[in-house]
């Protein structure tokens, strides 16, 4: 590998990695800067800027920026206006590119070079990457590299990006056309972009096309064979059901392993800093606040990787789009279009990438529903809460071979909240978001096999923002809440049949509370969980634990489980998971939400209706488990 | 043999066969659905086939065009007018 220098000079030339989806282009980006890219946010925009170092031929450093794919200049989503804006030099947060380096795929250069062509008009600096030049080989195609480097008036190096191959020749490439230094002229108005005839365009880059490509034979491409069976009209829709079905169970059954390894490890973290420091407030702190707050949800770790697995799989082997061709008409009932399944199946490991995913939605309206039903799936986030209230109410018995009656809890509670997201979709689209469906097209990328190495970044990278959250508004808020639970201290003259935690803060916020709550079956405790369950759903479970380890005043030992099995009513549980279903609560979607839809209307509008949704489905279930006398 | 044969819209068409599109109506699409059928290579003069069908009434269609598979809903296929492609022996 080159090695690249720690950072390079402000002067660095800067590239500006562009191509259509599916050219490639991530791939391309990855292999150049492997895992020492950085990823970031144009402000204003949730749209990801990804840049990294690299070294062209001749050894100089130059700043690599990977744009979002594009058709054209002519955007049709906030990820393509980025791109654009980029190209022109006037997006926010971002230096003029200098040099252009185009990605397209080898085996459709018919559509790609349409792109290429308007990119030239630009008139910058331009390297071309034939990319994907083994699979077009693979389907009978062979290009005269030669000839359409002539044709086009720019370089042109064939490359194999997922496997490094070619990248030296566009380091040589990228050299040639590379300026002195970057050129950051204030005094360079922004650049126009000069009027474009997309039909004419289109023609000349078929006729070159045409020109330098052979057909040398015309058998089928591997991709239609398979596509023959997975969007065959039975076998696909049983294929699909299959996949999810494993991705949800490898998230239950896989993960038990490695969270039974987390749990110890917290525990042995537990117990040596118990020995290590003396009894008292930072102690305290420490084991109670953090250690139970933060840990309670970074045994999370595993079932959001395994999702993450699946997701990043099933997108990088091009079945994703194979499975909202499949969905499109059942999204179709409810005003959808099978492009908003990928940010739904991603919203089951988090509302956050599910929404941002939102972000390739060309349509508005459809793009603005897709957000407000993302968090009525049901995201990792809820498990915690779900897995300690089954497992403290629901016998683990079995209702049939094979089938127990808490998994089966578990998954009407996911049913639950998908057949409520099609209803509120349905809604919306009836109201706030009215308007005339847009349909759903959108190109179906060959099949590939999935790149381990990329594959590993892209999980290491979910991994980095899930810890993350968990250093930081997970751990605050255990840890304010920890303070609130035990300050003030009840005075020296107190009843000592009254629990210490009555005279804190937060049993008199969470008394006002429990007025609101007490009809559908919440107690002052639950109001006292829900207050910090407030910035994330898991916060809920460690709150729980806060909340009881301090009222028991760490006489007995006995797991939460235990504890709320002896607190709560068996309906009072029920409304609790029936809450859980609907709730918002969880900061960093509402932040997402304002960002993707720049202001507090959409985010206020999804709190409110989430709210009373949650508040009507835990009455119900409060109150017809209580007339069933459960 | 050449036989002349009125245009058939895309999503009346035979599934596995080639054709050629003849005409889009190109003035009964909104500006947008327009630009964004030509970005994914639907033009007059180029080829197409239906390869695939979705489960629920045949909707959407998976479709070759040029070298690239596009799936397009039956409602919008049927403004793309297409003919027979003639097989070259």
């Amino acid at each position: 590998m080159t090695p690249t220098p720690a950072s390079a000079p402000e002067s660095a030339p800067v590239i500006a990695l562009v191509g259509n989806p599916n050219a490639g282009k991530t791939a391309m980006f990855n292999a150049f800067t492997g895992a020492r890219q950085k990823v970031g946010n144009y402000p204003g925009v949730t749209v990801e800027r990804h840049a990294g170092k690299i070294m062209m031929g001749d050894g100089r450093p130059a700043e690599l920026i990977d744009l979002p794919g594009t058709y054209s200049l002519t955007p049709h989503s906030p990820d393509e206006a980025v791109t654009r804006d980029v190209l022109l030099g006037r997006q926010l947060g971002e230096q003029k590119p200098d040099i252009i380096l185009a990605v397209v795929d080898a085996g459709n250069l018919d559509n790609h070079l349409r792109f290429i062509l308007e990119l030239k008009s630009l008139g910058l600096p331009m390297v071309l990457a034939l990319n994907m030049v083994d699979l077009a080989r693979r389907d009978g195609l062979e290009i005269d590299i030669a000839a359409l480097s002539e044709q086009l008036g720019i370089r042109v190096a064939p490359t194999i990006a997922v496997r490094r191959h070619g990248l030296d020749r566009l380091r040589d490439l990228l050299a040639e056309v590379a300026p002195a230094a970057h050129v950051e002229n204030a005094a360079d108005e922004a650049r126009k972009l000069p009027p474009l005839d997309i039909r004419a365009l289109q023609k000349q880059a078929r006729a070159i096309a045409d020109a330098v490509t052979t057909e040398t034979d015309k058998r089928r491409s591997i991709t239609r064979r398979i596509d023959n069976v997975a969007l065959h009209p039975v076998v696909g829709p049983i294929m699909l059901a299959g996949i999810l079905f494993l991705m949800f169970q490898a998230v239950f059954a896989w993960a038990t392993g490695p969270v039974e390894m987390i749990e110890s490890l917290i525990s042995a973290l537990h117990d040596a800093i118990q020995n290590l420091l003396p009894a008292g407030f930072l102690r305290d702190l420490i084991l109670e606040g953090v250690i139970a707050g933060v840990g309670s949800v970074v045994v999370f770790l595993p079932q959001i990787l395994i999702l993450f697995s699946f997701i990043l799989l099933l997108e990088a082997s091009g079945y994703m789009v194979r499975a909202a061709f499949l969905m499109d008409r059942l999204m179709g009932r409810a005003g959808l279009s099978g492009r908003a399944f990928i940010p739904l199946l991603s919203s089951f490991a988090c509302a956050v990438p599910g929404i941002m995913a939102t972000r390739t939605m060309a349509e508005p309206r459809d793009r603005l529903t897709t957000i407000l039903i993302a968090p009525l799936m049901t995201c990792s986030a809820r498990l915690p809460v779900y897995a300690v209230i089954i497992a403290a109410f629901i016998p683990a018995s079995s209702v049939g071979p094979g089938i127990g009656l808490q998994g089966l809890v578990l998954f009407t509670l996911y049913i639950v909240g998908i057949l409520a997201a099609f209803i509120v979709a349905l809604v919306l689209r009836r109201t706030v978001t009215k308007g005339p469906d847009q349909g759903f097209l959108m190109e179906m990328p060959k099949y590939q096999m999935p790149v381990l190495r990329d594959f590993l970044l892209g999980l290491w990278q979910r991994a980095e923002v899930f810890l993350k959250r968990a250093g930081t508004i997970i751990l605050t808020s255990t840890v304010i809440l920890w303070l609130l639970l035990s300050y003030p201290k009840p005075p020296a003259d107190a009843d000592p049949a009254i629990p210490a935690v009555d005279y804190s803060i937060a049993a008199n916020v969470a008394n006002g509370l429990a007025v609101v709550l007490k009809p559908i079956g919440f107690d002052r405790d639950i109001a006292l969980a829900l207050i910090p369950a407030m910035a994330a759903r898991e916060v809920a479970v460690s709150a729980l634990a806060t909340v009881y380890a301090i009222e028991s005043d760490g006489g007995d030992e006995h797991s939460l489980v235990e504890r709320l099995r002896g607190k709560w009513p068996l309906p009072t549980a029920l409304a609790f998971l029936a809450w859980f279903v609907f709730a918002p609560q969880c900061i960093s979607t509402i932040a997402v939400v304002r960002r993707e839809t720049n202001g507090w209307k959409w985010p206020g509008f999804l709190l409110a209706y989430l709210f009373a949704l949650a508040y009507v489905a835990a009455g119900i279930t409060y109150w017809s488990a209580t007339a069933f006398g459960l | 043999m050449t036989q002349i044969t009125p245009p058939i819209a895309l999503d009346q068409f035979q599934m596995s066969q080639p054709a050629r599109i003849v005409a889009v109506d190109w003035q009964l699409l909104s500006i947008e659905q327009a630009r964004r059928l030509r970005e994914m290579g639907f033009d007059e003069g180029v080829t197409v086939e239906l390869l695939h069908q979705g489960p629920y009434g045949g909707d959407p269609l998976a479709c070759q065009v040029g070298r690239m598979t596009v799936a397009i809903r039956r409602e919008l296929a049927h403004f793309i007018k297409v003919v027979a492609e003639e097989v070259t022996a």
